[in-house]
């Protein structure tokens, strides 16, 4: 499903390199719930951004099913993104003009969809994340839990073939968070890969793969076979 | 897999269909008071693109239109340049009445002379007498009454009647109180009132007339004219014919001028006399002021055009720059780069349009009519506001263009800033 090989991402700041993800190679296969783990400034959002082509490495590769997508246009990579991929972002990132449901409609119609049979995929996606009853309403009218369900509706609406969720619980109570694994395990559980930033050792432990990187390196990259069926 | 369409690139329309989706959403739940007030200042650009140069011109216009409403009418006969008068009138006036959509006409007579006032006056060797060159125009009372309503003109005294033979009425512009000029060029008379004597002297023929009455109606052709008897006119002039100065035409409404002057020219009426249509006939530097106008507005009118350009580029550059997350992340998800700027090009559209729309209501349904019930008194027109449908079109399609692309540049400019700059707003 999902390879890196040899990926490295440098930022330059005048004349100092910081080494962000250094030459990192790893194989994800289908339907695997990953967690990156690690300190803030380890790399583990960085790398999540090289995964989710929304930024480019400074060399290797990232290839899914096989084709490298470094290369590729960015075109090219905006319909693979709007494809194949769904983003799960810590503050939300839903649109504030937009009701919950019409942000989950939004990359169904952008994939071609007519109005009614994005509606209805975005209304399926919305229930599946147990919001069908806030679906009209505007994100200013939701609480975080909620707007971060809506993320999530709108990153599967589409039937992505990977999930990328960035810190999805660093900006929800404990309550809310619990809420929302339990729908990343629901997904997973019904085949969806999921790879997943934290910085909350308790939530990658739910998870069939946890990476520990340090200063840009993977330092532990253990199976949590408890959790594999 | 569900029924999802795999597609490599985005169509037009799914950018078209999604921009759309996301202005209308955005203008929908942008504040009330913003939106109103940019709706508010795209409706006074096209105002003033409509109003500035349709006021201009209409002070031409009205001059024109009150030209061809009271004096020459649709279609008008005239002498040749080397003629004195339209030869076989009567015949002409025969043919004239045979004309598909004719609806009246009149008839009159015209010779130079020279007005004097101060005449039975003993002047002082040195002194100037009080006296003036004029056209005299001869009427039929009835038939020019009909044709013109000119007895509404007459502002002091009373119209002529048929045996009215000793006296005349005298246009504004010939007396000092009205047109107080003292050029050298140009003179008027001063202390004539009505009742008052004037001897008219036409060649070396000679006739008191009393000054029945005063015209005033902004048509130089009776502004500047000492109107007469018909009967007068040609014995003053000499006529023992029938033969006219001009013969002016009204056709029905619906009937076309350019026809009627054509049906004249084949009836053989060209033999005699030049036949023109009323916009033949205006003389030419009336047209070329016309168009100076037109010029002199769009070009104060582009001002408008240039302000309402830079508030719609400081709006959506504005709205553009506060989204910018927004935009990063609509990038992230996915959503073609085309299809954010569409929704930006069509929030400017949006603006344009409704200002154009508010504008077309206030312009054809309050302003213009205004203008005709109203007109602006000017010493030489009634101004009106000269505003038709496919000019106002084409303003509204410059306006809309314009904003389009007032909309596109900050638009493009911010949409091509990296997408994860955007999102993590670095």
């Amino acid at each position: 499903m999902l390879e890196i090989k040899n990926l490295t991402k440098i930022f330059k700041s005048g004349d100092e390199k910081i080494i962000a993800v250094n030459n990192l190679s790893f194989f994800v296969p289908a339907g695997q719930f990953l967690t990156v783990t690690g300190r803030s400034g380890s790399g583990k959002s960085t790398l999540l951004y090289q995964l989710g082509l929304l930024d480019m490495p400074t060399s290797g590769q990232v290839l899914i099913d096989g084709i490298d997508l470094v290369a590729i246009p960015e075109k090219e990579r905006t319909t693979i993104r709007l494809n194949d991929l769904g983003y799960i972002f810590q503050d939300y990132a839903i649109l504030p003009s937009l009701s919950a449901l019409e942000n989950t409609m939004l990359p169904l119609l952008m994939q071609g969809y007519d109005f009614e049979k994005a509606k209805l995929k975005a209304q399926k996606a919305i229930s599946k994340v147990g919001l069908s009853d806030r679906e009209n309403n505007l994100p200013s009218q939701l609480s975080g839990g909620q707007q971060q369900r809506v993320s999530i509706a709108r990153a599967i609406a589409h039937n992505p073939k990977i999930i990328f969720a960035d810190e999805p619980t660093a900006n929800l109570d404990s309550e809310t968070s619990e809420q929302v694994m339990r729908v990343f395990l629901e997904l997973n559980r019904e085949g969806q890969t999921i790879i997943m930033v934290t910085h909350e050792e308790g939530y990658a432990h739910l998870s069939h793969r946890t990476i520990t990187m340090v200063d840009g390196s993977i330092t532990s990259d253990i199976l949590n076979k408890k959790n594999i069926t | 897999m569900d029924e999802k369409i795999i597609k490599i690139e985005n169509s037009f329309s799914q950018n078209f269909s999604v921009g759309w989706f996301l202005a209308w959403r955005d203008i929908k739940h942008a504040n009330k008071w913003t939106t109103s007030l940019i709706v508010f200042v795209m409706t006074l650009t096209f105002l003033n693109l409509i109003v500035v140069s349709g006021i201009l011109i209409g002070l031409i216009q009205g001059s024109e239109d009150a030209a061809k409403r009271y004096a020459i009418g649709d279609v008008v006969i005239s002498p040749f340049l080397n003629r004195s008068a339209i030869e076989q009138t009567p015949r002409v006036e025969e043919i004239i009445k045979t004309i598909s959509g004719y609806e009246k006409h009149t008839v009159r007579y015209s010779g130079s002379a020279t007005v004097s006032s101060n005449y039975r006056e003993t002047i002082k060797p040195g002194d100037k007498p009080d006296n003036i060159g004029a056209i005299l125009m001869g009427i039929d009372p009835a038939q020019e009454e009909e044709f013109s309503g000119i007895s509404k003109f007459v502002v002091r005294g009373q119209y002529l009647q048929n045996t009215d033979q000793d006296s005349v009425l005298i246009g504004k512009n010939l007396l000092y109180e009205f047109t107080p000029i003292e050029a050298p060029g140009f003179q008027t008379l001063k202390n004539v009132t009505i009742g008052q004597r004037v001897e008219i002297t036409v060649g070396g023929y000679a006739k008191e007339y009393f000054i029945k009455g005063i015209i005033m109606s902004k048509v130089d052709d009776f502004d500047t004219s000492i109107v007469a008897l018909a009967s007068e006119v040609r014995k003053l002039t000499g006529r023992t014919d029938l033969n006219a100065g001009t013969i002016a035409i009204k056709l029905m409404p619906e009937a076309d001028p350019i026809l009627a002057r054509d049906f004249l020219l084949k009836s053989g009426v060209g033999a005699y006399a030049r036949v023109q249509t009323a916009e033949e006939a205006f003389p030419k530097f009336l047209k070329d002021i016309k168009a100076t106008f037109g010029i002199l507005g769009t070009a104060i009118s582009s001002i408008g055009l240039v302000v309402a350009s830079i508030t719609i580029f400081i709006v959506i550059f504005v709205n553009a720059i506060t989204s910018r997350r927004y935009i990063g992340i609509l990038k992230g998800i996915g959503i073609n780069q085309k299809a954010i700027l569409y929704s930006y090009m069509y929030q400017a559209c949006i603006y344009a349009s409704f200002g154009i729309i508010f504008g077309m209501i206030l312009i054809f349904f309050f302003i213009k009519p205004y203008f005709y019930a109203h007109p602006i008194n000017f010493p030489f027109s009634d101004g009106i506001l000269v505003a038709t449908m496919p000019s106002s079109l084409l303003r509204a399609g410059v306006l809309l263009i314009t904003t389009i692309i007032a909309g596109y540049i900050p638009a493009r400019i911010v949409i091509k800033q990296n997408t994860l700059s955007a999102i993590l707003g670095r």
